[in-house]
C-alpha cells in the first residue's frame, strides 16, 4: 500500500511538472556610456574555411527556405534552424552550447553578454552592416558593452496602443484608458503577459508621477519598482486577459472579449479587420529590437559570420522585416522598391522621432543604467518575482 | 534458472524504467529546489540553500496562488463527482442498451481530440461574441468571460472522462439484486443511492477524484487561455521555469504535497485498499 501511495505520488508530481511550459519575452534599450563586467571572449581576427553547417536559434519568421536557401547555395553552409518562443528560451538554448547564432531581444542580450555565452562581433568582418543600418540602433546598450559590438542588428518595433474603432470611437491620446480605474474601457482592457511589462508601467508613471524620479523604465529603484506594481495591481482589477500568446490576443481583441490593450503592429495586421486601429500614445511605449549574436564558443564561426553579414544586407533584411512585420534594421531596403518604401513608412522605419519616444527592452540589473549611482536598481528576478504578485 | 533468477528478469524492465528514469529524475529536479540561481546571468548553480524555500513563503503571491489552484481542483472534483454519479446510475441502470452505447461514447469522445484543441474550443465558446453568449444571450444570461469560474469548467470538460468511466463501470458492477432488496424494504431511490450505491462505489469515486484533483493542481494552459486574469500554481512554476529553475523546482513541491496530503487522507478510508 505504502508503495502504491509513493508511485502515486511519483505519477503525479511528474504529471504536474510535465504540465509546465514556457512563456514571456522582452528587450531593451538605454543611455551609453555604461560600463559592466563581462568575460574576457577573444573577437574573431579574420574568416577561414566555411564549416559545413551552421544552427541558428531563432524567432519565428526569422529563417526561412526563402532565404536560407540561397545562403546555403552560395556559401555551402547549411542552415539548421531551432525556433524559440521566449527569450528566457533562447538564452537556455544557447547555454546548451549547441547553436552559433541567437536571434537576441534586449531583454536576452545582456544576460547572454554578461553570462559569457557570446562572443564580440568584428564588424570589419561584416561588410553588409554599414551606413545604412538606422541610426537608433547603432550602438545601443543591448548589443555593445564598454565599447564593443556584440549584436548586429534585424529589426525592431514598438508595442502599441491597438483598440477596437466600433466600440473606442475617439482616437485615445494616452495610455490611461488601459491604466486608470475610470476608464470607460474598464474589464476590456488586455496586457502583455510577462515581467518585463513593469516597463510599461513605468513608462506610463515617468509621464503621470514625475516625482516618482523615473528618467529610465528599465532602471528602477525599490520604491519605484513599488510604485509600478501598485499601477500594475491597480490595471489588475479593469483587466479581461493577460497575453503572451500572440494567437490569444488575437481571438481576444475579434473575439470582443478585449477593447483595448497592448499590442505589435503584425498582430493588429493579422486580425484583417480594418476596425482595428494603433496609435502610439504621447507617453510613448516599450519596444523590442532584435541583433544576432555569435556563440562564444561557435562550432562554425565562419559559416555564423557569412549568415549575419548575408541577413544584413537590404535585400535579406528586408525581407525578414516584412516576413516578421517589424521596421528593417537595414534602411537601403526602403529605396529597393515602392512595396518596400511603403513597409518602411508603415513600420516608421527610419523615423528617429517615432522611436525616440519608444524604450526597447533592457534586462533590469542592479547597476543603474540611468547613470544613477546612489542607489541600487532592481534586477530582472526581482521583477518575476514582483510580477507574481500582479495577478495573485 | 531458479524462480528467483526468473523473477528477476522480470522485473528488471520495469525497475529500471520506474527507478532509473522516473523516479531518478524526479529526484534530480528536486535537488535543485536547493540550488541557487544567479541574478543577472541567471545561470544556475549547484549548491545548498533554503532561500527559494523562504521566498516561497515570504512572497504572499505563492500562498493565495497555491490557496486559489487548491480551490480549483476541488471545485474540479466535486463538479466531476456530481455530474459522473447521476449519469453513471443512468446508464448502467436506466438507459437503453443502445442509448448507453451512445453516452459512453460520448463521454470518452473528448478523449480523442488534443488537449490544446479541446482548450482553444471552450476559449472559443467562452468570448464575448462567442457560443455561449450567442446561444443564452436571448434568455439574458451572460457568460462567465474569462475567469476562474471559465477554468474550472475547461478543466471538469477535459477531466470528466477519469471520473465518468471508473464511476459508471463500479456501478455497472453492483448487483441489481441490492437495489431489489433496498426497494422492497421500503427504500426511495435518493435513499437507495445514498445508503447502497455511494458507500459501494465510493473506491471508484477516490480513484477518479485522484485523477480530476491532480491534473487540476498541474494545469497552467487552462489559466492561461481562458483564465482571464487568473494565476495557479503551473503558471508560475512555467514564469519560473527558464529564468529560475530552482525556484520552479521548490514551488513544484507544492502541488506533491497537496496530493500526498489527500492520498494520505483518502487513505484512512480505506478506499485504496479496495482499488
Amino acid at each position: 500500500m505504502r508503495s502504491k501511495i509513493m508511485t502515486g505520488a511519483a505519477f503525479i508530481a511528474v504529471a504536474a511538472l510535465a504540465l509546465t511550459g514556457c512563456s514571456a519575452e522582452a528587450d531593451s534599450t538605454a543611455t551609453g556610456g555604461l560600463s559592466i563586467d563581462v568575460p574576457d571572449i577573444p573577437m574573431l581576427e579574420e574568416l577561414g574555411e566555411m564549416e559545413s553547417e551552421v544552427n541558428i536559434v531563432a524567432w519565428s519568421g526569422f529563417v526561412e527556405p526563402a532565404w536560407s536557401d540561397e545562403f546555403t547555395e552560395e556559401t555551402g553552409c547549411t542552415v539548421n534552424r531551432r525556433v524559440a518562443g521566449t527569450s528566457d528560451e533562447m538564452v537556455q538554448l544557447m547555454r546548451t552550447g549547441d547553436y552559433d547564432i541567437v536571434s537576441a531581444s534586449g531583454d536576452a542580450s545582456l544576460r547572454l553578454i554578461a553570462g559569457g555565452d557570446v562572443q564580440p562581433i568584428n564588424l570589419d568582418l561584416v561588410p553588409n552592416f554599414g551606413d545604412d543600418i538606422v541610426e537608433g540602433m547603432k550602438g545601443q546598450i543591448y548589443d555593445t558593452i564598454n565599447g564593443q559590438s556584440y549584436g548586429v542588428p534585424i529589426g525592431r518595433g514598438a508595442n502599441i496602443l491597438q483598440y477596437n474603432s466600433d466600440v473606442v470611437t475617439e482616437e485615445p491620446t494616452s495610455w490611461d484608458v488601459a491604466w486608470e480605474l475610470d476608464s470607460p474601457y474598464a474589464g476590456e482592457i488586455i496586457a502583455y503577459d510577462a515581467p518585463i511589462y513593469i516597463a510599461d508601467a513605468a513608462v506610463y508613471l515617468m509621464a503621470h508621477e514625475p516625482d516618482l524620479g523615473i528618467t529610465n523604465p528599465y532602471a528602477l529603484d525599490q520604491e519605484q519598482l513599488d510604485a509600478a506594481i501598485d499601477l500594475l495591481k491597480q490595471q489588475n482589477t479593469i483587466v479581461s486577459e493577460y497575453w503572451a500568446d500572440p494567437a490569444a490576443q488575437i481571438t481576444s481583441f475579434a473575439g470582443g472579449t478585449t477593447s483595448l490593450g497592448t499590442s505589435w503592429e503584425i498582430l493588429r495586421k493579422l486580425t484583417d479587420d480594418d476596425k482595428f486601429k494603433s496609435v502610439l500614445p504621447e507617453e510613448g511605449s516599450t519596444g523590442w529590437s532584435d541583433a544576432w549574436m555569435i556563440a562564444a564558443e561557435s562550432e562554425s564561426p565562419n559559416c555564423a559570420y557569412a549568415w549575419v553579414d548575408y541577413t544584413s544586407s537590404a535585400e535579406v533584411n528586408g525581407a525578414i522585416a516584412t516576413n516578421f512585420g517589424m521596421a528593417p534594421a537595414n534602411a537601403a531596403f526602403c529605396d529597393t522598391s515602392d512595396e518596400a518604401a511603403a513597409h518602411c513608412e508603415y513600420f516608421n522605419a527610419t523615423d528617429e522621432e517615432y522611436f525616440s519616444n519608444v524604450w526597447f527592452w533592457t534586462t533590469p540589473i542592479e547597476q543603474c543604467i540611468d547613470g544613477r549611482t546612489d542607489v541600487t536598481c532592481t534586477n530582472f528576478q526581482q521583477w518575476t518575482d514582483a510580477w507574481l504578485s500582479v495577478k495573485s | 534458472m531458479n524462480r528467483r533468477a526468473q523473477l528477476s528478469a522480470l522485473l528488471a524492465l520495469p525497475m529500471l524504467w520506474l527507478i532509473g528514469i522516473y523516479i531518478f529524475s524526479l529526484v534530480m529536479l528536486l535537488v535543485t529546489a536547493f540550488w541557487v540561481t544567479d541574478p543577472f546571468t541567471s545561470k544556475v548553480k549547484p549548491g545548498f540553500t533554503l532561500r527559494n524555500f523562504e521566498q516561497i513563503i515570504a512572497n504572499p503571491a505563492y500562498a493565495t496562488t497555491s490557496l486559489r489552484t487548491l480551490g480549483i481542483a476541488l471545485a474540479v472534483t466535486v463538479l466531476s463527482i456530481l455530474i459522473s454519479v447521476p449519469l453513471g446510475i443512468f446508464m448502467a441502470k436506466v438507459a437503453s442498451p443502445k442509448l448507453r452505447a451512445i453516452l459512453a461514447v460520448a463521454i470518452t469522445l473528448p478523449l480523442w481530440a488534443g488537449y490544446l484543441v479541446k482548450i482553444l474550443a471552450m476559449r472559443i465558446t467562452f468570448t464575448e461574441e462567442g457560443f455561449f453568449n450567442s446561444m443564452l444571450g436571448p434568455l439574458g444570461i451572460s457568460g462567465p468571460g474569462f475567469s476562474i469560474v471559465t477554468v474550472v469548467l475547461t478543466l471538469t470538460y477535459l477531466w470528466l472522462p477519469y471520473m465518468a468511466v471508473p464511476v459508471y463501470t463500479a456501478i455497472r458492477q453492483l448487483p441489481p439484486n441490492l437495489f431489489d432488496a433496498s426497494s422492497d424494504l421500503g427504500a426511495g431511490a435518493g435513499f437507495t443511492i445514498r445508503t447502497v450505491v455511494l458507500p459501494l462505489i465510493k473506491p471508484a469515486i477516490i480513484a477518479g477524484s485522484i485523477f480530476t484533483f491532480s491534473l487540476s493542481l498541474g494545469d497552467y494552459i487552462a489559466a492561461k487561455f481562458v483564465g482571464g486574469s487568473t494565476q495557479m500554481i503551473g503558471s508560475i512554476i512555467a514564469s519560473n521555469i527558464n529564468l529560475n529553475p530552482p525556484i520552479a523546482a521548490a514551488f513544484s513541491l507544492v502541488p506533491i504535497a497537496f496530493v500526498v496530503i489527500y492520498l494520505v487522507s483518502v487513505q484512512r478510508t480505506g478506499a485504496l485498499e479496495r482499488m
